[in-house]
């Protein structure tokens, strides 16, 4: 059947085709979708949204060891979460087929690093694929579990923001079954002590050559031959780029980028007059390619950041068109939607001009002006670790001014270990945990403390108080973000005490609640003085003067009431 | 070849009117890409979605003065969309200004006169009140549908085939005022 459908769809139709049993993952752009895609097979694969990206590894790990075919997925620095077991499963390799799929943001759309995870594959020792298009992210998430039985290795399938979010038409086929193989006990390929481990490396040495043989021969590794002036080797999105910036050119088109093709890549060399690399971010084709003594143009046109497209390709090689000029314009930053829990908080601290550390999530934005409201963020689960390492370094310089902020999904992600290590070594720090009951950011997904899995059943919940206390915190309140006093009053108090404390700002995300009725301002009662506009809620804006309150965009939240010290916002 | 940049703000419904669009140039018999951006975008903040169709497409992606077509469903945002469209392409832009919290602060100025600005630019601009004909409809989140209407005057694209995918890709309690939105911006006698 022919469908329209995304990249990261098609890897979920890949998946369901080739007979996958166990899928695992957590959220992240541009990742988020596949399990959510997957899930609409949940009697046939079982689904879960995981803890955090190790514990999805290691979950389906756990299935591969048993013969079922499984997919794990997550953005590119979620593979470093799961680094360690990846490393593992390098060695112990794939009894059922085990796909790892990587989707990389080249242009950091939304992500704090732009690092290429191609190199996890050559650091690993496994293969790796890389689709141009949606039909080839869904054929190639196949190929992947065949690959990866036959030759007993993980396979990394590789994807960026351009092959998850671009859309194609993909031919769709039936799914094959591969009931999972009977289970041996294996100690010496499963349980890695150094003794089992160094025979293992020589295995996966061994594994690797094997697997450079079938990439010279692998029919998705192919030559297209045009003018055999240039040659361009290319993979990935940059491929399709390549097609359109230069439609004569000879083109060997790479799928299967590790171990490369070291024959059909001299074959190709040898029978053009001149050999570019053209692929995103780091030079990690141009390098095997040069290593082997080809001579090759690559980065020194080829931009190393960014995205490219095919406006950008033309410059690099230097033929682009004149294009329309604008002159500066006002830039129109993402900001948190009106009626945002997180406002509340992060007036609040802005207000009491606390230094915070933050981490990863809608909430990020609460950095941005007017807020103002943080001061770093690292990676997931960060903010905790961070606020405690600056209150060892500064002292009573920044004790009682400190405080930590993260989300929950992100607390359970990460977040507890840096509690429990505060406790442990006699911290003070204060940690806020914003608990909107859902994974915001990457698209309303489900996580332990919302009661429902990935799969629609019904769970225990586990309440962030819960753990907190078991962590060894002996102060922990839950506020409401809505009532900006209360909220002021907590914060207040406890960054002043000297122990650790956990303040839970406790409401659902605006975007899945029934919004109140909007605000409105009174003009007469206005002075414009722009307190309100310090909440920087995009519902409020100035006109003439006075603030006015857009009544499509307010969810009712109530906060700019509070503010006001003229009592000229009113309910309608 | 046709590449179609659509721009706006977070919020407008434009990856919708992206779908539509993209489902209908396939319904057509054309190869189709669409590409957009997720996540951290669509917090409000700009929002820029690519469609390409043709005998065999490529690149998911429209380059600087690539775009045959460029629709933008906000003024500030038609500006910002500006350099992707062709030196010769068409514009369509909604006479509509969503000031970003830049401007709503205080901190930077909306930019006056952006119809006449852009009609110096561009070859050929179309400028409509998407938000009055949307409004009058009595349904405001159509204005993305009657956008789409007039971006179907210039696409070879049957008036009923876009109706056929209104009707599979728009829910049951809308779908009538969204037909009429779409008929609103490409009526039969155009």
């Amino acid at each position: 059947m022919r469908e329209f459908i995304s990249g990261n769809e098609a890897v979920a139709r890949g998946a369901y085709e080739a007979g996958c049993r166990v899928a695992c993952a957590y959220p992240g752009t541009p990742s988020s979708e596949i399990l959510e895609n997957i899930a609409k097979y949940k009697d046939k694969i079982y689904c879960e949204w995981s803890t955090n990206e190790k514990v999805a590894m290691e979950v389906t790990s756990g299935a591969v060891f048993a013969g079922a075919r499984s997919l794990v997925a997550m953005k590119h620095v979620g593979l470093n979460v799961a680094a360690d077991p990846l490393f593992s499963m390098a060695y112990i390799g794939a009894t059922g087929g085990f796909v790892i799929v990587s989707a990389d943001d080249p242009g950091m759309h939304s992500s704090q690093n732009e690092q290429d995870n191609r190199n996890y594959a050559r650091a690993a020792k496994i293969a790796m694929l890389e689709p141009s298009d949606s039909e080839e992210a869904r054929l190639l998430t196949k190929l992947g579990f065949d690959i990866s039985e036959q030759f007993d290795t993980p396979v990394l399938l590789r994807l960026t923001t351009r092959i998850s979010h671009s859309y194609g038409i993909v031919n769709t086929e039936k799914r094959e079954e591969h009931p999972p193989k009977t289970y041996n006990k294996d100690i010496k390929k499963r349980l890695i002590l150094p003794a089992h481990a160094r025979v293992r490396h020589i295995f996966v040495e061994e594994r690797l050559e094997k697997l450079r043989e079938y990439s010279n021969g692998f029919f998705l590794n192919k030559i297209e031959w045009g003018d055999k002036d240039v040659g361009i080797i290319t993979s990935g999105i940059s491929y399709q780029y390549v097609k359109e910036v230069f439609p004569e050119a000879s083109v060997l088109k790479l799928s299967l980028t590790w171990p490369l093709p070291d024959k059909l890549i001299r074959e190709f060399a040898n029978n053009v007059k001149e050999v570019i690399v053209v692929e995103e971010n780091d030079p990690f084709l141009e390098s095997e390619i040069r290593a082997m003594g080809i001579k090759v143009v690559g980065k020194e046109k080829v931009p190393l950041t960014g995205e490219l497209d095919p406006y950008i390709l033309k410059r690099a090689f230097g033929f682009s068109e004149e294009i329309h000029s604008t002159r500066s314009i006002p830039s129109r930053p993402p900001v948190l939607c009106a009626g945002c829990s997180h406002r509340g908080v992060f007036y609040c601290i802005s207000k009491l001009k606390l230094t915070a550390t933050g981490d990863i999530g809608c909430y990020t934005l609460g950095a941005l002006p007017p807020l103002n409201a943080l001061d770093t963020c690292v990676c997931m689960g960060a903010s905790i670790g961070n606020s405690f390492g600056l209150e060892l370094a500064l002292g009573d310089e920044i004790r009682d001014r400190l405080v930590a902020v993260i989300g929950d999904s992100t607390f359970f992600h990460s977040g507890i270990t840096g509690l429990i290590d505060i406790v442990y070594n006699r911290g003070t720090s204060t940690v806020i945990i914003l608990d909107n009951f859902t994974t915001a950011m990457t698209g309303h997904q489900e996580h332990p403390g919302t009661g429902k899995t990935l799969m629609g059943e019904g769970t225990r919940k586990i309440a962030l108080e819960d753990i907190a206390r078991a962590c060894g915190v002996e102060n922990v309140y839950v506020v409401d973000p809505y009532n900006l006093k209360e909220t002021e009053e907590v914060i207040k108090r406890e960054v002043k005490r000297r122990e650790p404390s956990v303040i839970i700002a406790r409401r659902p995300c605006a975007l899945r609640v029934k919004p109140e009725p909007p605000l409105r301002v009174i003009p007469e009662k206005c002075t414009g003085c722009k307190l309100c506009l310090r909440l920087g809620c995009p519902a409020i804006s100035m006109k003439d003067d006075k603030a006015v309150i857009d009544k499509y965009l307010c969810n009712g939240c109530g906060m700019c009431k509070q503010v006001c010290l003229k009592d000229a916002i009113v309910n309608e | 070849m046709t590449k179609i940049v659509i721009c706006g703000v977070g919020g407008q419904g434009i990856i919708l009117a992206s779908d539509i669009l993209s489902l209908a140039a396939m319904e057509a018999g054309y190869d189709v890409k669409k590409s957009e951006v997720h996540g951290m975008a669509q917090r409000g903040g700009s929002v820029i979605s690519n469609c390409i169709f043709g005998k065999k497409v490529y690149s998911p992606l429209i380059g600087f003065g690539e775009g045959d077509i460029l629709l933008a469903f906000e003024k500030l945002e038609a500006l910002r969309g500006l350099p992707y469209l062709k030196k010769d392409g068409t514009m369509i832009v909604n006479d509509y200004e969503w000031p970003p919290l830049t401007v709503a602060s205080g901190d930077v100025v909306y930019p006056e006169n952006t119809i006449e600005t852009l009609k110096d630019k561009v070859k050929k601009l179309v400028s409509v009140d998407g938000v009055k004909i949307a409004m009058d409809l009595g349904n405001i989140r159509t204005t993305n549908v009657v956008l789409l209407g007039v971006l179907a005057r210039f696409l070879p694209f049957k008036r009923e085939s876009w109706l056929s995918v209104i009707e599979r890709r728009v829910p049951g309690k809308t779908l009538e005022i969204n037909k009429t939105a779409f008929l609103s911006g490409f009526p039969s006698e155009v």
